[in-house]
């Protein structure tokens, strides 16, 4: 099964959290909400400009910038 | 029991603890602070059925308990240093995984608790099924199934944190094995810790441990401030396990301690406690919503819709009772006129406490309108939505998605106030954008600034009143912005905060919940106004009045009313003797005025307010407005019908504004300009400074906001008057 980053993810797309690649702060921060590998996620959409992304995870939504879900590998299933 | 107990209700955001709250409390609630920050402190009294009494307090909403924002930080100390007897963990039924997150560092802390499974009606219907008792045995605390919102379960909950209290256990620690590299790092750290002592009255050996791996700015704080060799030693040993994990398995020990945190809820939930009917991810109501409300298109003009909606809703359903509070105060003050004597009392009375309270309280329906409207958007998860698709556009100029609740309750839909505003920057994790947030929402049109903006537009732009306010809303965003992009620049440079946040399930918003809030931050504002306005108000009565006029000036004038009624015995015109008697009563107003203090004042600065176009008199007002910027109105108010001979005259300010040959639109936008963007008042500078923790930052608000209105103000009318529009 192919990894790509979170941002890279269509619209409707699942799969599962393999790696959260940041520490610190945001790292954390990630982890608090229930990113962590092992995880599945699904893509619920894009805000009007295309940035932040709403994710589905652990039956709730989250959002964060693409800059943040470049952190977050995801093998596609 | 003589003392009553204390049971703190903790948990995710969005999980139900004030619908609970509420719920349990009922009326018996009081809203506080906690020491040193503004969090808000909610603690209200619950009876149980045995007649016992229990103290409730509504902790802030945390998804952890490692310091990441202030409420994590507040949440953390309360349990730590006041060891409530007993914590209610309010988990999302619904969505428990995620919720029970905090719940383990609940067991790791140690405190006595229980879980409240709070939300069951929404699981149910999401085919989501809970084994309350098998959940129960596996943590080895008591779990009740609850619904907050219509309080079953309830009583079984309390039955349940009474009987819990009444154990008295000490605090058990649940330890989590991290693997093999983690857990020895922290049993090498408990022991240095145990030996030395280290903090070890307020905090647990292997708590403390964990929270250095975690890399928690406070502790390491304290620790330093505590000890800094053990500190250091500390340090060393999560440097190294830090480096060790990096090199052999490219992770944090943060991530780790996560990792391993989930995976002991997993094995927890794993054991038939959580039986879903349906797909995990299948769409519910909520999502459906959304696909239509934060749609590419639909969304944004759906938002305007919405904020426009709210705008006209504080607007016209306010204005009724805004106007019985006009009706009510002129009936006062008519009756107060008739009543006393002529003199200092009475002028103080009326000018004073009258204008005053009435300058206060003529505001209360506005903001209770438009804290209704802003808590319905709350409760319902939709400002949520309004973060998540305006963090785009803020982020252009430094700020945060979550800015947009700041700026729109300071008045980004006018009608708000900075105070809470700046209070609302705080869920803003970032220094920085919470600083630029702070330190630019009072450019917002709060609706201390609407009586001054409403008066002057409904005079002099009476046909396009309604589009002018509009415009100077937007225009209020532009400014805001755009000085924030300045101060990220400049003074506040620096990198982003995460975004990460929730998008909570669209909510009816409870009636009950809906009436609460509203109250609360109405009460907050006439507790502020209501003592500080008063005050001012008085004082600048007092400045207004005192000093008289000399003695020569006093005699002056009353040679003039002799002369004149000499005169009059020629004639026998009653009306042109009480005409002129009446203009030689308005020249001696007028005069006294100019001879207080604050006519001084006024007066001295005209030789810079020229610029803008200001005389004495808005002078005055602009200075009373530093104080609040309800005060504008009342003093202007004041300077004028202090110059009045007749009190029974209807003229209003607007039609002595209207024909004062002073006055045309240009002065009026020059001043509506300056208005807008000048000092924030004395309140909202007072909470720049605490919740920035300097007062610097409060100085530096003065500074700026007023250097930067001159210069608009004076672009206004000098361009106007070149433009020929002073007419
Ligand atoms: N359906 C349902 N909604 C609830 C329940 N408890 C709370 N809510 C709603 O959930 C939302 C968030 O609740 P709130 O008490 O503000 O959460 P807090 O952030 O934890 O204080 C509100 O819209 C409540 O009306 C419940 O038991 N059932
Ligand atoms: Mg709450």
């Amino acid at each position: 099964m192919p990894t790509v980053p979170l941002r890279k993810m269509q619209k409707d797309q699942s799969g599962t959290i393999t790696a959260v690649k940041v520490g610190g702060e945001l790292g954390r921060r990630i982890r608090d909400m229930g990113i962590v590998p092992g995880t599945r996620i699904t893509i619920m959409g894009r805000a009007p400009l295309f940035d932040p992304v709403a994710i589905r995870i652990m039956g709730g939504t989250l959002t964060l910038r693409n800059s943040e879900a470049d952190y977050i590998e995801v093998e596609v299933a | 029991m003589s003392t009553p107990i204390t049971i703190a209700l903790a948990g995710n955001p969005n999980a139900g603890k004030t619908t609970l709250f509420n719920t349990l409390t009922g009326a018996r609630q009081h809203v506080g602070n906690y020491p040193g920050v503004t969090v808000e402190k909610k603690a209200g009294a619950y009876t149980f059925a045995s007649g016992e009494e229990a103290t409730i307090i509504d902790l802030p909403g945390t998804y952890s308990l490692t310091a990441y924002s202030v409420e994590e930080v507040v949440a953390r100390d309360y349990l730590v240093q006041e060891k409530p007897d007993v914590v209610v963990n309010i988990t999302d039924a619904s969505n428990l995984e995620r919720n029970l997150y905090l719940s383990t560092q609940f067991l790791e802390l140690g405190v006595p608790m229980i879980i409240a499974l709070n939300m069951i009606d929404v699981a149910q219907d999401r085919g989501i099924s809970l084994d309350a008792q098998r959940l129960s045995a596996l943590l080895k605390v008591p779990v009740v199934p609850i619904i907050a919102r219509s309080g079953k379960g309830t009583a079984e909950l309390m039955a349940a944190a009474l009987e819990l209290a009444q154990k008295n256990a000490p605090w058990d620690p649940l330890y989590i094995s991290y693997g093999e590299d983690v857990d020895l790092a922290l049993q090498t750290m408990a022991q240095r810790i145990t030996t030395a002592g280290f903090m070890t009255d307020s905090y647990a050996p292997r708590w403390l441990a964990l929270k250095y791996l975690e890399g928690d700015s406070q502790i390491r704080e304290k620790g330093r401030r505590a000890d800094p060799v053990v500190d250091g030693e500390l340090q060393e040993i999560v440097t190294k396990v830090g480096e060790h994990l990096l090199k052999t398995m490219e992770t944090y020990p943060e991530a780790i301690i996560a990792d391993h945190r989930y995976g002991y809820i997993k094995s927890v939930l794993r054991q038939e406690v959580i039986t879903h009917k349906f797909d995990i991810d299948r769409l519910h109501a909520s999502d459906r919503i959304d696909k239509v409300l934060t749609n590419r298109f639909m969304g944004p003009l759906i938002m305007l819709a919405v904020l426009l909606g709210l705008y006209k809703f504080t607007f016209t359903y306010s204005q009724l009772p805004v106007a019985w509070f006009a009706v009510f105060f002129d009936w006062l003050s008519g009756n107060l006129n008739t009543l006393l004597p002529d003199g200092h009392l009475k002028s103080m009375l009326i000018s004073g406490v009258i204008h005053g309270m009435g300058g206060v309280l003529g505001f209360v329906p506005l903001i209770m309108f438009m804290f209704f409207g802003i808590a319905i958007l709350e409760d319902s998860g939709y400002l949520a939505r309004v973060a998540f698709m305006m963090d785009r556009v803020f982020r252009i100029f430094g700020l945060h998605g979550s800015s947009v609740m700041a700026y729109i309750v300071s008045g980004g839909i006018a009608g708000g106030c900075a105070v809470p505003g700046v209070m609302a920057a705080r869920t803003l994790r970032s220094p920085r954008e919470r600083l630029a947030t702070l330190l630019t929402v009072s450019f917002m049109n709060c609706g201390a600034k609407l009586p001054v903006l409403a008066l002057l537009t409904a005079t002099f732009f009476s046909r396009s009143q309604a589009q002018l306010m509009f415009l100077l809303t937007l225009l209020a965003w532009l400014v805001a912005l755009t000085a924030a992009k300045i101060l990220r620049l400049t003074v506040l440079r620096g990198e982003s905060t995460p975004f990460v946040m929730e998008l909570p399930p669209y909510r009816f918003p409870t009636f009950r919940g809906l009436l609460i809030h509203t109250w609360e931050r109405t009460w907050q504002y006439i507790k502020k106004a209501g003592t500080t306005i008063l005050t001012i108000s008085i004082l600048i009565w007092a400045m207004m009045t005192f000093p008289g006029l000399p003695q020569s000036e006093e005699e002056n004038f009353a040679r003039q009313r002799q002369e004149v009624a000499a005169s009059s015995a020629q004639t026998t015109d009653d009306q042109q003797l009480k005409e002129q008697l009446a203009a030689i009563d308005t020249a001696q107003a007028g005069s006294t005025l100019r001879h207080s203090l604050a006519g001084r004042i006024g007066t001295a600065m005209e030789t810079v307010s020229w610029l803008p176009g200001f005389d004495w008199r808005t002078n005055i007002a602009l200075v009373g407005g530093f104080a609040a910027k309800e005060v504008i109105v009342t003093t202007l108010g004041t300077a004028y019908s202090l110059g009045e001979t007749d009190p029974e005259s209807n003229a209003t300010l607007s039609e002595t504004l209207a024909k004062d040959p002073h006055w045309n639109p240009v002065v009026a936008l020059a001043l509506i300009v300056f208005v807008m963007f000048y000092a924030p008042c004395f309140v909202t500078v007072v909470c720049i400074s605490k919740e920035s923790g300097s007062w610097k930052w409060g100085l530096f608000s003065i500074c700026f906001n007023t250097a930067f209105a001159f210069l608009l103000a004076t672009l206004v009318y000098q361009g106007g008057r070149l433009l020929g529009l002073a007419g």
